[in-house]
Parts: structure tokens; sequence; C-alpha cells
């Protein structure tokens, strides 16, 4: 306390100050001295229970604290999982589509034979045989075609 | 009416059903519904289906009258058109497409610059006539024809066969940029995962004792989209590379739009169940945690405050029948393709009118979410510039921390002002006004990147809401994605391009690798102003002429008389004078007003866009640079281009007949002779 000197006293808490020597009574260049307190910002604001907010030294510009960087960015690590999943669940859709397609292609084998066996079978329905219509002729039914001009003629 | 609307069990219809109209009349539709299916299901009077040729096969024995077309695989396996699971899936599907991002960043802007309340005027007139008559038709043609927007065209005129591939061609084109869009978005979500957010604050420079200068001067937020996420380029003739973090999130969006679209409508009518209902959960919590946020009333008052002066301005109508057009997603041939994918008996016009109305109330629930979010974020501005005022006078004149708050700034104000005027002139203070900060509203990216993402950093629990807010615009572009893919693949299936061995999900996965590969253009640093100019040239012209031809080619050359039989055949009801009416007359020439105004809009002032340049002198404002010559061709190119297809299309087909006819003698000129029938 016996090193500090007060003058121009101001209504806030505001203060010059110099810093000397005891052994060699002189005072230390400022350039020396604001070196130090940028080294030592943080320990001077404790002593105060100040932060660089509310604690100002003029002339130096505080050291920002680096923002915490993980080593791998978050984003990446959601990438990944989201990519994983979009690729397995594409896997599967596909891997399915090929089995269902490869039974399909089995399975229409075995029905064109039950219907051929189901051709030749007349009904009867109220004691008329229906006529099956032929299936491999062809008969040009003329009702249907009255209305051919359904769509605009070229 | 519809006595055999019977949900799935429509008639076997193959492949090739583009003459279905000839039933009509001859039999009556609920005896053919006992001929036999195709499928498993017994028919309804236990017959055997056996005996009975499946209704596809009676079809070709009879020998109806075809249109030659292209879509007409001769097979006799027969494979059925897919179908939708259940009403509520094609529902949703329309719903999703028609809802998109614009709901969400566009209609809350429009209404607030144009006079709030006194909007809806516009905006109402213009859906009942122009929005509602144009979906009804797009939905009525597709269920009807049974194809996507290629065939259906085709089918109607083989002239107008250009107009499906103009709606193709388009459709490919929007899909690009909007996936790109996409991918902003999911590069935003990816990043919300953490606390702080990495928007909330600027970083340091080099030797961390202040922030980067672009930071400084404009703000955390927009260095973060503009140098962090777009590494915006100066200039749209500086490319830059390719900035890998968006080429892989790019990567990622096309490959969950193919996992969604990979089997057509069997796979994105089960995405859709959450696609198109998240987004409806999360603006109602957003809705919800607006209300109670402080400021939002505020807002609200100030966006729908009606000022009727505003319609006196022509341009409130132009954009409000544009918004209601690209709303609606009208005439990119989504609609057509889903509803090709319906039952041929639907009632498609109570359709028309519920999706359009639930599109138009979505808009509203939206701009009330958002603006209360807005409200909060403009009270919280003034807030903070009331503080920082309040610092400086504190700093100025000694007085006590805490002394002024922000309720009695203007009384400690005006008090010193009274006493040492010349200090207070003196010092920096700004105006801080509430309006001036609800006045700065912000439409499409600009609302969701920068405005949004500044008024989440507030909120308490900010990630939990950035999470929910960019996960809900994935959602709701991903649906939109989805009418986009299938308006280009359905076409496509429908034309054959592929053999009939090879599977859909090849063409899906064809389709999907040829858009990414496309899109990566998107992903270099001028990418953003090449999406601005796709979003203004290559969409908005070519979709109102491609609509204002849909109009015309339904009503006036497939004959409104024909397209009114067939939806009394389908929805039991003619059309009633209001749909004639707007179908023949008001709705072209509306549409007609709307292209020659937005041309002569566009003409009005050389092409600008603004560049994001740091070395600017009024630096945050962004630069307004015009377009170099060649950026303008390629915008010519892009706004008239798939337009062209129907000119092209139309002459080939002439030139085709007219060589048929000097070829074949002329007595042949008569429709080939069936069954004897003499000509």
């Amino acid at each position: 306390i016996s090193h500090v000197l007060l003058c121009n006293v101001t209504q806030r808490v505001s203060f010059w100050f110099v810093v000397t020597d005891p052994s060699r009574n002189h005072t230390l260049p400022a350039v020396e001295v604001q070196s130090a307190i940028r080294m030592n910002r943080n320990r001077i604001n404790n002593a105060f229970f100040l932060n660089d907010q509310t604690l100002e030294f003029l002339r130096i510009p505080s050291t920002l604290a680096p923002p915490t960087d993980p080593s791998v960015p978050i984003w990446i690590i959601i990438f990944g999982v989201i990519f994983c999943i979009v690729l397995v669940a594409t896997m599967l859709l596909i891997f399915s589509g090929i089995r269902q397609h490869r039974r399909k292609n089995k399975g229409p084998s075995e029905m064109e034979d039950s219907e051929d066996k189901c051709e030749n079978v007349i009904t009867i329905e109220n004691g008329i045989p229906c006529d099956p219509l032929d299936m491999k002729g062809g008969h040009i039914n003329d009702a249907f075609v009255t209305e051919d001009e359904r769509l605009t003629p070229l | 009416m519809a006595a055999t609307d019977v949900g799935q069990e429509w008639a076997g219809e193959g492949p090739g059903s583009g003459g279905a109209g000839s039933w009509r009349g001859l039999l009556p539709i609920n005896q053919l519904h006992w001929f036999s299916f195709k499928s498993q299901k017994s028919t309804p009077t236990g017959q055997k289906t056996g005996n009975f040729l499946p209704l596809w096969r009676l079809r070709a024995v009879a020998g109806m009258a075809r249109t030659p077309g292209p879509d007409q695989p001769v097979d006799g396996g027969g494979e059925e058109r897919p179908a939708w699971d259940n009403k509520l899936q094609y529902l949703l599907s329309c719903v999703g497409f028609a809802v998109g991002l614009g709901n969400l960043w566009r209609f809350p802007y429009l209404c607030q610059t144009y006079g709030g309340g006194a909007f809806l005027i516009p905006y109402i007139i213009a859906l009942a006539f122009e929005g509602i008559p144009l979906f009804h038709i797009e939905l009525a043609v597709g269920q009807r024809l049974r194809r996507g927007s290629i065939g259906v065209w085709t089918a109607i005129s083989p002239y107008l066969g250009g107009m499906g591939l103009g709606c193709c061609t388009v459709s490919f084109l929007v899909s690009l940029y909007y996936n790109t869009v996409l991918t902003w978005v999911l590069w935003y979500l990816l990043n919300s995962f953490q606390h702080p957010l990495p928007w909330s604050a600027c970083p340091l420079d080099l030797n961390r004792t202040g922030l980067v200068q672009e930071c400084r001067d404009s703000s955390p937020v927009s260095y973060f989209w503009y140098r962090r996420t777009l590494n915006v380029s100066a200039d749209i003739g500086d490319s830059g590379p390719v900035q890998w973090r968006l080429l892989v999130c790019l990567a990622v969006s096309w490959a969950v739009v193919y996992l969604c679209v990979i089997r057509g409508i069997e796979t994105t009518g089960k995405a859709i169940y959450f696609t198109a209902l998240f987004p409806y959960l999360v603006l109602t919590v957003f809705l919800v945690r607006g209300l109670t946020l402080p400021g939002a009333m505020q807002g609200l008052t100030y966006l729908f405050t009606p000022d009727l002066r505003v319609l006196q301005n022509p341009r409130v109508w132009l954009d409000a029948a544009t918004q209601i057009f690209f709303s609606l997603s009208l005439a990119l041939g989504g609609h057509i393709a889903f509803a090709s994918y319906n039952p041929p008996r639907n009632n498609c016009r109570r359709d028309a009118v519920s999706i359009a109305l639930v599109n138009s109330m979505t808009s509203l629930y939206a701009s009330i979410a958002v603006f209360s979010v807005l409200g909060f974020k403009a009270a919280s501005d003034h807030g903070r510039c009331l503080d920082r005022n309040i610092l400086h006078l504190i700093n100025a004149f000694d007085l006590p921390e805490q002394s002024v708050s922000r309720d009695t700034y203007t009384a400690a104000l005006a008090r010193l002002n009274a006493s040492q005027p010349a200090e207070v002139a003196g010092l920096p203070l700004e105006a801080c006004r509430l309006e001036d900060f609800l006045d700065k509203s912000a439409s499409g990216t600009g609302l969701a990147f920068i405005v949004f993402t500044e008024a989440v950093l507030h909120m308490p629990g900010a990630p939990v809401w950035a999470v929910l807010f960019f996960g809900m615009l994935f959602s709701l572009g991903l649906s939109s994605m989805f009418g986009n893919m299938e308006s280009i693949i359905t076409p496509l299936l429908d034309l054959g391009v592929m053999p009939r061995r090879v599977p859909k999900e090849v063409l899906t996965g064809l389709a999907c690798l040829l858009c990414f590969f496309t899109a990566t253009c998107f992903t270099l640093r001028s990418g953003s102003y090449w999406l601005e100019i796709f979003d203004q040239y290559a969409a908005a012209l070519n979709l109102i002429l491609l609509a204002f031809f849909e109009v015309v080619g339904v009503a006036y050359v497939y004959g409104m008389k024909r397209f009114c039989d067939d939806i009394a055949w389908m929805t039991g009801r003619r059309p009633g004078f209001y749909w004639r009416a707007t179908w023949k007359v008001v709705s072209p020439l509306l549409l007609l007003t709307i292209f020659l105004a937005y041309v002569a809009l566009l003409a009005s002032s050389p092409p600008h866009y603004k560049a994001w340049n740091p070395r600017y002198e009024r630096f945050p404002l962004r630069q307004e640079k015009p377009y170099p010559g060649w950026v303008l061709a390629a915008c010519v190119l892009l706004s008239f281009l798939p337009t062209l297809w129907v000119p092209v299309v139309a002459l080939g087909q002439l030139l085709a007949r007219c060589r048929q006819k000097t070829r074949d003698p002329p007595q042949d000129r008569c429709p080939k002779p069936r069954g004897g029938r003499a000509c």
C-alpha cells in the first residue's frame, strides 16, 4: 500500500497508478506495466471480483478467450449419424425390392397355370350358361366403339 | 351419388387406360364392377374370378378407340398402376406438396408489406378465381386420364404433348434449386445441436484481441450465413471452388429424397405421414411458445392491422395472384401425377377445394406463429437499443448503475436534455422506435436464416428451438420435393423410357443422381446468386404460361362439355356455373394478365442482384450490381426454354401428319376400320 500514490480522484471508481521499484527508486516504464497487466489480467480481475467488462484498463485491449472448439465439429458427428441411417435404410429397401421382384417372377408362372385350368369351366347363372369370352381371338364389339372419338381427333 | 365408389375396388385398370371414357353410357358402371379383377380380392357377388376376363383384357378385346401414343406397352402381364393405400395418403401428399417453404416465409412477408389484414382480400379473390379452378382442372384431368403430365396432355391432343414435356422440365429445374435450399436448412439443422449456437457470437481474429472484422461490421448471424455457410463471393462471375461442406449436405439431402421416393408412391405414401404432419406440430409448439413471449402481441397487431389504402396499388393484386399460384404448386404436373393414382371415381372437386383451403389456412397459421416470434425479436432488439443508450448516458453523466431502466429512459433523457443539452447532443444516441424494428421484415432465405435464427438465439433453450425450426423447414421442403420428383418420375415411367425388366428403383435412382450432379453448381461460391436467378426466371414465367395453356387446352381443345361429362362421371355431379365460367373465361384472362404484368415488371428495371461484398463502402448493406451479359442470356434462356417444348412438339406433330398424308393415299385418311365398319 505504501507504493500506491492516489491522484485525480473521481466519483466513479477509477484511478491512475504508477508502479515503482523500491530498490532502484524509479517508476517502471508504461510498456512493461502494460504487458505485465495483459499477462495477468485474470488475477487482477479476480482480486477485485470483477471481469473484463467491469474493470477496464485504458489502452490495454483484453485478450478474448477462445471459444471451446471440440476436436471434431459437432455437425460432422450428426451428419455421420444421419448419413449412416439413410444409407442403411436405402440398402434395406433395395434388397427387399430385389427379393420381392424375384418372388414375383416365380409367382406369375404358377398363377398362369391355374388360370388356364379355370378357363374351360362354364358357369351357369340363373340356369343360363355364360359364354366365356374367347381369350385367344378377339371379337370386336361394336357397342363399345360408338363413342370412339372420345378424345380429340387428329 | 357415387354408389360404386368403393375405395380401392376399381376395375383392374391396365396401363393403357387412356380411353376409359368410352365405357360411359354403354354399360352401367355398377354392372361393370362385377367383372373380374386381376387381384386377389373376391368380387362382391362371389363369382369365380377365373371365368371372366379381367377388365383390362376386355378393353383390349373390344378394340376401344385409343389415341396413339407412346404409352401403350403391349403386355399380357398387365401391371396395375400403383395406388394409394388410402385416401388420407393422397390428401396428405397433395397438402404436403402444396404447403411448402413459401407458406412460411413468403406469405407472412406479403401480409405485412401489403397492409396486414387488407392483403387477405386480394388473396381470397385470387384463390376463388384462379387457384381453386386451376387446381380442380389438374386433379380432374390426372384422375380421369390416369397418366403423368406427359401422357395426359398427349392424350388430350398430340399437339399439346409439349406441355407435358414443359412441365417435366420446369419440375426438374425447380427440384434442383429447391433441394439446394433444403441443403442449407440441413446444414443449419446439423449445426443446431450445440450450445451456444455457432451463430450467436463472432469468431475471434488472428491475435485474439477482437472479433473478425466482417462479423463485427455486420452481425454474427449474417456472418454465419454469408461466410460460414455459403462462403459467398462478391460477384456472380466469380464462381470460386465447390464448398465441400455444402456438397456433403447436398449428397445427404438427395439421399434422403431418394430414400423416400425410391418406389414411387409406395414409399412416399409412408413417408408423407411424418413429413406432412410434423410441421403442423412444430408450428403449434412455436405458436404457443411465441404467444407467451414478450412483444408477441405487438408483432401480431402490427401484422394484422388492415390498411385498406394498399388495395389501390396494382402490385398488391399481382403479388396476391402469384402467391396463390405458386403456393398451390400449380402447373408443375405433381398434382396430375398424384391424382393419376386415384381410383377413377373419386370426388376430385371436394378434394381440390379442401386442399386449397387447407393450404391457405396453413399460410395464415404459419404467419401467426412467425409473427409472434418476430414481434418478440423486435421487442428484444428495441430493448437492447435502449440499453445501449442507457449505458452511454450512465457513462457520460456518472450516474449510478441501474438508476435508469428501460421504462424510465425517456424521462431521464428529457431531464438530462433540459439541464445539459450540449453534452447530450454530443452523445452517440440511437433513435429507438419499436415500429422501426417491426418494419425490418424479410422474406425468403433472409427470414429463415437471418431474422428467425437471431430471434431463436434470444429464446431460452435456444438449441431446442433451432432444431425444431430447421426440422420443420426440412420436412416442409421434403414433402414438396416428393411432389416435384413424382412429377418427373411418373411421366417417365408412363413413357416407358426404361425397359420393363429394369425396376423402378433404378429409374428413381438415376433421376436423383442426375439432379444431384446438376445441382452441384449451386454449391459454388456464387451458388446463392444463381439460385435467385432460377427462382425468379426459370420457375415463374414458365409456370404461368403452362397454366394458361392448361386451362385453354382443357376448356377449348378437350372441350368443356366433354370435360364436364367426365367430372360428372367421376364425382356424380356436373360442374356448376362458377366452375364453367372460371375455366372458360376468368382464369385464362387472369393468367394472361398476370403473365403480361410480370413480364412488364421484369422488363421495367434492368435486372440486378444484391451482392454481399465486405469491401463495399456501405458494407452491411448489400451492393446492387447488374447482371453481366452472359448471365442475362442464361436468364432469358431459362425463362423460355421449357415453354418452347409446346410449339416445338406441336410443329413436329404437324410435320409428321403432313408427311403421313402425302405418303398414304388420300382415302385411307379415315380411322382404321374396326370390326368391318366401313368409313
